[in-house]
C-alpha cells in the first residue's frame, strides 16, 4: 500500500465517519421529533429553526458538563466501558458499502473495506459491544448499574443467536459472505415489477432480524436493561457528561448499523429505479439507501412510540422460545426449498 | 489477490486507530472541559437519594450464567451453520441432509432445556438454584418489588 492510498483510505474514513456522527446526532433530534410530533408536543424549537440545532447544544453541554468518577466505581473499567462501546459500535461501519462499486485511483469510494467476510465482522464487532455494557455495569459499584448491566448482557446474547440464524437464510440464498455479493444478488426484478429483494424469499427471516435488530441495540419495546422506571437508566446510571454521551452515541451509531445492515440484507441494498443523466444516475443508489436507511430508522421511533415496554420473562421467553424456533425453522424450509431446486 | 486481501485489513486497521483516537479524544476532552467540583455526596452510588445500602456486588441469579452457557453452546452451532450456507449451492440435498441431522441433535438439546425450565424466568425455578439466597432482587422477576 503506498503512502498515497493509506492517505486516500484516511481521508476516506474520516469523511465517512463525520456523516455517520453527524446522522448519529441528527437521529437523537429526529426521534425527539417524531416522538413529539406523535405524543401531540412540539418537541426541541429552541435551539435554531424547528430545534436543527439541538444536537449541537447537547453536544457543547455533554462537554462541558462535570465529569465525575464516584468513589466506589473500578476507575480503570469505569473509563474502558464508553470508549469500547463507543469503539465497537463506530467500527462495524467499516465494512457497510453505500452504493455500487465506485472505483477512483483503485480505491472504492462507497465502502470503507469490501472484506469477503463482511457479515461476519459485523456481527463479531457488534457483539463485542455487549463487553462495554456489561462492564459499565460491573464497574460502576451502583445497584442499578449492576442490574442494568446484567438484564443487557443475558438480552443481547440471547438475541444474537436469533440475529445469527436469521442471516443464514440470506447467506444460503447468496453464497457469499460479502455484503456487497449480498445486495448484488438482488438486482433485477421477478416478473419484471416485483424487486428481486431477499425480504420476498426471506419474510421469516427479515421479521426474526427486525424483531431481534431492535432487542440487540436496546431500543423499546426491548429496553430493559435502561427501563427507566425501575432501573433509573440501567447500566449508565453513574455515568456523567461525555461519557455518558458515548453510550447515547453508540446506542444510535449501533441503530443506523442495524437499520444498514437490515437495508443490505433484505431490502436490496442501493438498488431501485435509476435513470436520467450520469450524474443523476451514480447518485440515484445512495439517495435509494439512505431513504431505506431511513425508513428503518422511522420504524425504530414509531415501534417506540407505539408499543409498551415488555416483561424482562416476556422478553427472554420470546427471544428464546419464539424468535429461535422460528429462524431455525426458516433456515430448514428454506435449505430444502433451495436443495430441491438446485438438484 | 493477496495484496489486496491484506490491504482491505490494513483498512479496517486505520479506521480502528482513527476511532480509538476519537474515542479516546472525547474522554479526555470531556475530562479537560468539565467542572471538577467533587464531594462526598455526590461521588457517592446513586440511590434514589437515599443513603446507599450496602454493596451492590451481592450474589445475583444463578440464571444468567445458565443464559451465558447455553449461548455459547447454541453460538458454536451457529458457527457451523455459517460454512456450510456459504458452500450450500455445491452440497445441496447432501448437505440439507448432513445439517438436518445435526439441527435435530442440537434441537433434542434444545428441547430438553425447554422441559428443564432454563428458558423460564417465572415462578418456581425448575432449572436448578435459581435466584440466590440473600434474597437478591436481580432475578429479573417481573412484576415483583424490584
Amino acid at each position: 500500500m503506498s503512502p498515497l492510498m493509506v492517505l486516500f483510505a484516511l481521508a476516506k474514513i474520516v469523511v465517512i465517519l463525520l456523516v455517520l456522527l453527524t446522522v448519529v446526532a441528527y437521529a437523537v433530534w429526529f426521534e425527539r421529533k417524531l416522538l413529539a410530533h406523535m405524543q401531540c408536543r412540539w418537541g426541541p424549537t429552541r435551539v435554531g429553526p424547528h430545534g436543527l440545532l439541538q444536537p449541537l447544544a447537547d453536544a457543547i453541554k455533554l462537554l462541558t458538563k462535570e465529569d465525575l468518577t464516584p468513589s466506589e466505581v473500578f476507575p480503570l473499567v469505569y473509563l474502558l466501558a464508553p470508549f469500547l462501546s463507543l469503539v465497537t459500535a463506530l467500527l462495524a461501519f467499516a465494512v457497510i458499502p453505500f452504493g455500487p462499486e465506485t472505483r477512483v485511483g483503485g480505491m472504492d469510494l462507497f465502502q470503507i473495506a469490501d472484506l469477503d467476510i463482511g457479515v461476519l465482522f459485523i456481527l463479531s464487532v457488534s457483539s463485542m459491544g455487549v463487553y462495554g455494557i456489561a462492564l459499565a455495569g460491573w464497574s460502576s459499584n451502583s445497584k442499578y448499574s449492576l442490574l442494568g448491566g446484567l438484564r443487557s448482557s443475558a438480552q443481547m446474547i440471547s438475541y444474537e443467536l436469533a440475529i445469527g440464524l436469521s442471516i443464514i437464510g440470506v447467506l444460503l440464498l447468496t453464497g457469499s459472505l460479502s455484503l456487497r455479493a449480498i445486495v448484488e444478488n438482488q438486482a433485477g426484478a421477478y416478473w419484471g415489477f416485483l424487486p428481486r429483494w431477499n425480504i420476498i424469499p426471506q419474510f421469516a427471516g427479515f421479521v426474526c432480524f427486525l424483531v431481534a435488530a431492535i432487542a440487540e441495540t436496546n431500543r423499546l419495546p426491548f429496553d430493559l436493561p435502561e427501563a427507566e422506571t425501575e432501573l433509573v437508566a440501567g447500566y449508565h446510571t453513574e455515568y456523567s457528561s461525555m461519557k455518558f454521551g458515548m453510550f447515547f452515541m453508540a446506542e444510535y451509531a449501533n441503530m443506523v448499523t442495524a437499520s444498514c445492515l437490515a437495508t443490505l440484507l433484505f431490502f436490496g441494498g442501493w438498488h431501485g429505479p435509476v435513470f436520467g443523466p450520469a450524474i443523476l444516475q451514480a447518485l440515484l443508489p445512495l439517495l435509494w439507501f439512505s431513504l431505506k436507511v431511513l425508513f428503518f430508522l422511522f420504524l425504530y421511533v414509531w415501534i417506540r412510540a407505539t408499543l409498551p415496554r415488555f416483561r424482562y420473562d416476556q422478553l427472554m421467553a420470546f427471544g428464546w422460545k419464539f424468535l429461535v424456533p422460528l429462524a431455525l425453522g426458516n433456515l430448514v424450509v428454506t435449505s430444502l426449498v433451495l436443495a430441491i431446486r438446485w438438484s | 489477490m493477496p495484496n489486496t486481501y491484506f490491504q482491505n485489513y490494513l483498512v479496517i486497521l486505520l479506521m480502528l486507530g482513527v476511532v480509538v483516537l476519537l474515542a479516546g479524544g472525547m474522554i479526555v476532552l470531556s475530562y479537560l472541559l468539565g467542572q471538577h467540583r467533587p464531594s462526598r455526596v455526590k461521588l457517592s452510588p446513586y440511590e434514589c437519594g437515599m443513603v446507599p445500602t450496602g454493596d451492590a456486588r451481592q450474589r445475583f441469579s444463578v440464571k444468567f450464567y445458565l443464559v451465558a452457557m447455553v449461548f455459547i453452546l447454541f453460538d458454536v452451532e451457529i458457527v457451523f451453520l455459517y460454512p456450510w450456507a456459504v458452500i450450500f449451492h455445491e452440497l445441496r440435498m447432501f448437505g440439507f441432509l448432513e445439517m438436518l441431522l445435526f439441527l435435530l441433535l442440537v434441537g433434542a438439546g434444545f428441547a430438553y432445556l425447554w422441559k428443564m425450565g432454563v428458558l423460564d424466568w417465572t415462578g418456581s425455578d425448575t432449572g436448578g438454584p435459581a435466584g440466590g439466597t440473600g434474597g437478591s432482587p436481580a432475578g429479573g422477576r417481573a412484576g415483583g418489588p424490584e
